[in-house]
């Protein structure tokens, strides 16, 4: 075992940020998902939703980018 | 046809990963050597120093320039290739504004028409092997979001006036709770540009590191690389995709931070 503990606490601290980004999936799984149990109850108010759907995915999905970039950044950068 | 030009890229791939193994197979991933900025004509870098980024956005400008202009300068009745895909853009990016922003939005369409064209083709020439895309820095992403923040903010001032500030002020919530939500509202308005940034470039990096780390396994493996080249195959195909969703979702949240501006109440 070699290495310094603040490299240690980097990588481990990385990982932990990863696990935002699994987060933000099961968000982005969960709004695609309701839409698309909406969309087959009512097909035709679907296609004025997608608007919707695609801000929902982006908010969503902006969290998980930060997580991930938390992660690169304590990787690259600190 | 296409099935043969499949089998004769399947056969080179594979014959290719028997020839070129390397000697000793090496696990050398760089996935972020790609977003490396270089003087074009060498020496230092200051702000006015053309490099990779202002050659590549100055290709994306020209992409534009040569789909809207060229391609539809022939005015043809029965439009052509080129005309018709800058008819479709112009249509579905008029309508993501009328339908988003509302009917008084429509006169920033010009300035919404120039984001999306501009994102799409910087990330569409990004996809380009070998070539660098200016989408995944996050100073040029945030320079777009920042112009987004202050055209929105000015515009949402002069447009009402001190009533802008009843963005903030939830009317249709209980009094009580309305300093709280004010204090929330004001936070999430001033995040908007960060998210509105890294999202657009966190998503165009994250992409092409992965391309990267599969392209390091293919190296490492040996005469097995022809099993990530077909990963590389389907996400660089996600990725087309990621391109212009990305794009689409700059746009569309710029319509929405919009229609605040234009009619605050809530």
């Amino acid at each position: 075992m070699e290495g310094d503990i603040a490299q240690l606490g980097q990588f481990v601290g990385a990982g932990l940020a990863a696990i935002g980004s699994g987060a933000a999936a099961i968000g982005v799984g969960h709004v695609a998902g309701n839409f698309l149990a909406g969309a087959l109850r009512n097909p035709s108010a679907a296609a004025g939703q997608t608007a919707t759907l695609f801000i929902g995915i982006a908010f969503a999905e902006a969290l998980g980018i930060f997580s991930f970039l938390v992660a690169l950044l304590l990787m690259f950068a600190v | 046809m296409g099935k043969i030009f499949f089998y004769a890229a399947l056969a080179l791939v594979l014959v290719s990963g028997l020839i070129l193994a390397p000697e000793e197979a090496k696990l050398a991933i760089h996935p972020m050597d790609q977003f490396q900025v270089s003087a074009l004509f060498g020496g230092d870098i200051s702000w006015y120093t053309p490099t990779n980024v202002t050659a590549w956005m100055a290709a994306a400008v020209a992409a534009v320039f040569a789909l809207l202009v060229l391609g539809s300068s022939r005015r043809a009745i029965v439009p052509g290739r080129a005309q018709s895909v800058a008819e479709l853009a112009y249509g579905f990016i008029y309508k993501m504004v009328e339908d988003v922003a509302g009917k008084d939005g429509v006169k920033f369409f010009p300035y919404i028409m120039t984001l999306f064209m501009f994102i799409v083709m910087a990330n569409f020439l990004g996809l380009i092997p070998g070539s660098f895309t200016t989408t995944s820095h996050i100073a040029v992403t945030a320079v777009l979001a920042a112009l987004v923040f202050v055209t929105v903010t000015v515009v949402g001032f002069v447009k009402n006036g001190v009533g802008f500030l009843g963005l903030f002020w939830v009317s249709s919530a209980p009094l009580a709770l309305r300093p709280i939500l004010a204090i929330i509202e004001l936070i999430s308005y001033f995040v908007r540009p960060v998210s509105h940034s890294i999202r657009l470039a966190g998503n165009v990096m994250a992409g092409h590191a992965v391309l990267k780390v599969f392209a390091g396994f293919a190296a490492a493996l040996g005469m097995f690389s022809f099993l990530p080249i077909f990963a590389i195959t389907a996400v660089y195909a996600l990725e087309v995709l990621v391109a212009f969703i990305q794009a689409y979702v700059f746009t569309i949240l710029t319509c929405v931070y919009l229609k605040d501006a234009l009619h605050p109440s809530h």
